[in-house]
């Protein structure tokens, strides 16, 4: 017993030198040494900066229209173009990103979209986040009757795509931001619950769920502190991979006017108004199309480093 | 079961009528449902536990050995009621589990030690925030819980300053053990519930293991129910040993007499199954054919009637009453052949 | 006596991925036919790699495998695919700790042990079901006709583990590696097996290695056992011998710490400490840390294999050889 091996040495020291780092630390000491996922986290929290200081960036606004300069190009793409500013009717103004299909300019529209697009991506999963993961671990937990009640009447939202689904609330609810969110907090709130259930039943099943059973403590304090520390970062982990379906069908919604209400500048919306120009300007067309798939792939990009960082076997 | 056999089965202490025995159980039941379909419709019924009593007496080691499905866990895990028996009389010093005893009470006297060592350990918790757990839940100050943390790793034998701190993933399998030993023992039970605690471990690391387990019984005055599939370990371990099988005792008595004197035919083959030390002697006929039957279905009457070399039709009718053998008062076997009023033709004959 | 049935010369299997383990560090192993070799060891000493590396099974991207392993006089590790297939249940064949995952869920074990004998020897279904029936009798599996048609869920573990025995000697292999195959299963269960095997070894005459951590287990079905620590075999002899008279401090450490009823009422001698990581290639013993008996000239070079009686052998500069 005395004798300790070099192998213990080894893990003696390791254990020294990290003594006050807790999980959580280490978690993010590995997510800070994954490449990918950082180059991702900086472009999401770029993207959510200028979309917060939108109105702080002296850019132009994304309301006012000029007719004689609607689609016009991506003047640094553009060889018939210069970079130089022209006259709008709010005066002399450089086209940086180009103009959409009523003259307005597409950076400001992008920059400023990005509020709506990432709130109404981001907001669902979060409330399906809080509500699919308290179903999910109630029922994991306890098991029997209240399992099978939860997870049955679950199980009817599965029945449907997601898209029909999301369709059919927000069409049943009427157009508007409020009720796209909710209706997508709808869709996502099944895949959730059910992952969070699967993985708390798995945590209820291990032996030290028993063994704190056997000290004593009551259901409340055994799911605080063993089951969520377990199964949040696994649900949160999944839960992050949906935001990028969410961004898709949040735009998805606007683009079939059940969302966001013109003007407002929104992806998805603008990916739908712009559709007309597709032939015209192409590049420009495209660009809410493609902010739309950055921010999901950088999502999902995230959510994959975060999925291994978490795993603390490595 | 009936009531002869369950005084048959008390430990010295109490049939000498002074203190009662630490754990008494008498007549435990738990059968399991097995249900199918979309509906949840039960098919059937694993019979786990089927009238179980015994006995611990304050400062002993009672082995419990048995096969797979002899229901030896599942007993264990009903004294701590995790899981909640179907019927059957649980009492810690006398007093009855859900009249004058709490559940909190109960768990607090009688902790487990469960097999598996990771996953008896909360991956995301450092190792001493595991010990304190229980302590915690019990109102003990965070403080005055983390030092007892301390004091118990090094009272198994692991650095406090350098354990301390570390998540289970980090240790070994036997400073594992440890650690849940360290946190079983953090309520200051008087009993401590062995569930194959030494049996994932490296014969080496295991010697280390049980001689602590010996070590921490003297120094805590603690009292062990010790289950292992082991016959070797349970008969260093044990003052008195419990034979099951399929959700039944079969034979219980001391030490001594279960490895020396054993009357159950079952007891029997399981001892002469072990594998031979000796090279010179191996074992040349398997004691026992085919394997032991599925506890969902199981054979009336004696439960071992269909692989008993000696089985009759009285076996196969009527269940053996767990009976107090004349010779020893501590040692009692269900079994019809040492049951002379039973009718078989070997009754009494002493085989 | 002639070339050895099997005969592996200093095999070293070293695993790199996300941790690089030296998992062998120089086994030799020499087999005859009919023979039978009981390894001992406890999880990590590379008892169940030698066996997989016997039959190419481990994951060749992350392995690299140096030395020799030559079975029926064929070079195992120069073996191209075909070469490997016939070679393997035919002339090298395998029983695992796990038969529900040894075994494909989806087929009958009729059909499955008829499949092997039509691929090794090209005989028609009618041949290869009548074979498959026959090892269903000689396993003794009650009822053998009807459970040919049974698929592996539908037995109980004890049955399971001899339909897997049955596939693994449908095509009469010359060496039988067994890994562990009564582990999972009950004590009286485990007897049967053990017996069955010894039985069948003799009778069909192949040669058998048998990987155990039960010191009882190695007695009952070996000849000759050898004990492997830290990758290496660092005791090998008749298995009277190693067990009555070990000489390598942690065979007797191992005989001293395995429980037995004698011992009641005395402290267990255990080996301090725990096994080696083999993060890196042990340079010298790799029992060294644990050994009571340990100098510095342990660890300075790996001890060579002494002799301390006829053909018993311990890897350990303190042992005194036998006189020659």
């Amino acid at each position: 017993m005395s004798n300790v091996s070099a192998a213990d040495v080894a893990t003696q020291a390791a254990a020294l030198a990290g003594n006050t780092q807790g999980y959580w630390s280490g978690v993010i000491r590995k997510l800070a040494r994954d490449k990918v996922a950082m180059t991702c986290l900086g472009i999401i929290l770029l993207l959510i900066a200028a979309a917060i200081l939108a109105p702080w960036l002296g850019l132009a606004d994304p309301y006012r229209g000029a007719i004689a300069r609607r689609l016009r190009g991506i003047c640094w793409l553009d060889g018939t173009l210069d970079c130089a500013a022209v006259s709008t009717p709010w005066g002399p103004h450089i086209y940086w990103l180009g103009g959409d299909e009523q003259g307005r300019d597409m950076l400001a529209r992008l920059i400023h979209g990005g509020r709506l697009s990432l709130f109404i991506g981001l907001l669902p999963v979060l409330n399906a986040f809080v509500i699919g993961s308290l179903l999910g671990i109630v029922a994991g937990y306890r098991g029997g009757t209240v399992n099978t009640m939860i997870m049955r009447t679950i199980d009817v939202f599965y029945a449907f795509p997601s898209v029909l689904l999301a369709i059919a609330i927000s069409g049943a609810l009427g157009a508007g931001i409020l009720n796209s969110i909710v209706s997508l907090t709808i869709v996502f709130i099944p895949p959730i619950a059910r992952v969070a259930e699967s993985v708390t039943t798995q945590v209820r099943s291990l032996d030290f769920v028993d063994a704190a059973r056997a000290s004593g403590a009551g259901a409340f304090t055994i799911i605080r502190v063993h089951v969520l520390n377990n199964v949040l970062g696994p649900i949160f982990v999944f839960a992050t991979s949906l935001i990028s379906v969410s961004m898709i069908l949040a735009s998805g919604l606007s683009f079939l006017g059940l969302g966001t209400k013109p003007p407002e500048p929104e992806w998805g919306l603008m990916l739908n108004t712009l559709r007309t120009a597709i032939y015209q300007q192409p590049l420009v067309a495209a660009l809410p199309g493609a902010m739309i798939f950055m921010v999901s792939i950088c999502f999902n990009l995230l959510s994959d480093g975060l999925r291994s960082a978490m795993d603390v076997r490595t | 079961m009936s009531a002869p056999s369950a005084a048959a089965v008390a430990a010295p202490e109490s049939s000498a009528q002074t203190t009662p025995p630490l754990l008494s159980v008498r007549g435990l039941v738990k059968h399991f449902p097995i249900t199918g379909g979309i509906l949840g419709r039960k098919v059937g019924t694993v019979q786990a536990v089927d009238g179980v009593d015994f006995d611990i007496a304050k400062g002993e080691t009672l082995g419990v050995v048995g096969e797979s499905g002899c229901g030896k866990s599942t007993t264990a895990r009903l004294v701590m009621h995790l899981i909640q028996p179907d019927a059957g009389d649980l009492r810690v010093e006398g007093r009855t589990i859900g009249l004058n005893l709490t559940l909190r009470e109960l768990r607090r006297g009688v902790q487990m030690v469960f097999q598996d060592s990771f996953a008896s350990l909360n991956p995301r918790l450092t190792i001493q925030d595991s010990i304190a757990f229980g302590p915690k839940v019990y109102g003990t100050p965070e403080r005055e819980a983390l030092a007892r943390a301390h004091d118990l790793l090094e009272k198994v034998g692991l650095d406090p300053m350098s354990f301390g701190r570390r998540y289970p993933h980090e240790l070994s399998g036997g400073q594992r053990q440890r650690v849940n030993i360290a946190r079983a023992l953090a309520l200051q039970p008087k009993l401590l519930l062995l569930d194959e605690a030494v049996s994932a471990l490296d014969k080496s690391v295991e010697a280390q293991v049980l001689n602590l387990l010996v070590d921490l019984k003297a120094q805590f005055d603690l009292t062990y129910m010790f289950i292992s599939h082991d016959l070797n370990v349970v008969q260093y371990m044990s003052d008195r040993v419990m034979v099951m099988y399929l959700g039944r005792v079969a034979e219980i008595g001391p030490v001594e007499i279960i490895y020396g004197g054993a009357r159950h035919p079952y007891t029997r083959a399981l001892l002469s199954a072990m594998p031979s030390m000796d090279p010179a002697k191996r074992t040349m006929e398997a004691p026992l054919a085919g394997d032991p039957p599925n506890p969902i279905d199981p054979p009336s009457g004696c439960r071992f009637h269909t692989r008993c070399p000696f089985a009759e039709v009285v076996c196969s009718t009527r269940v053996p009453d767990l009976l107090r053998q004349p010779e020893t008062a501590q040692h009692a076997v269900a079994c019809h052949m040492a049951d002379a009023s039973s009718g078989h033709s070997r009754a009494g004959s002493g085989t | 006596m002639n070339s050895p049935l099997v005969d592996i010369r200093d095999l070293r299997v070293k695993f790199s991925g996300q941790r690089t383990v030296h998992a062998l560090n120089g086994v030799d192993i020499a087999l005859s036919p009919g023979e039978s070799l009981g390894i001992l060891g406890e999880s990590g000493s590379g008892k169940s790699v030698t066996l997989k590396a016997m039959l190419r099974l481990l994951p060749p991207r992350r392995t690299t495998v140096a030395g020799s392993i030559a079975v029926d006089g064929q070079d195992v590790l120069a073996m191209n695919a075909d070469t490997l297939a016939d070679y393997r249940g035919k002339t090298v064949s395998m029983i695992f700790q796990e038969p529900a995952l040894a075994l494909d869920p989806v087929y009958t074990l009729g059909h499955q042990i008829a499949e092997s004998v039509i691929r090794h020897e090209g005989c028609d279904r009618a041949t290869a079901r009548q074979r498959a029936l026959d090892m269903f009798e000689r396993v003794r599996i009650p009822s053998p006709a009807r459970r040919l048609d049974a698929y592996p869920h539908e037995m109980s573990g004890g049955m399971r583990q001899r339909a897997m025995i049955a596939l693994a000697l449908a095509c009469r292999p010359k060496v039988l590696l067994a890994d562990e195959p009564t582990t999972a299963l009950d004590a009286t269960v485990q007897i049967q097996i053990l017996l069955l095997l010894r039985e069948l070894q003799r009778e069909m005459g192949m040669a058998m290695i048998f990987v155990t951590h039960d010191m009882g287990v190695a007695v009952e079905v070996s000849d000759r056992i050898a004990v492997m620590y830290g990758g290496r075999i660092v005791e090998s002899g008749g298995v009277a011998d190693v067990i009555k008279s070990p000489s390598h401090p942690y065979t007797r450490g191992l005989l001293a710490s395995t429980v037995h009823g004698a011992m009641r009422g005395t402290r267990l001698e255990a080996i301090a400490g725990a096994p080696p990581s083999l993060a890196t290639a042990p340079t010298g013993c790799s029992f060294a840390p644990r050994c009571r008996l340990a100098t510095p000239a342990c660890e300075g070079a790996v001890p060579p294999m002494v002799g301390v009686g006829p053909a018993h052998v311990a890897r350990c500069i303190a042992v005194a050889p036998a006189a020659a």
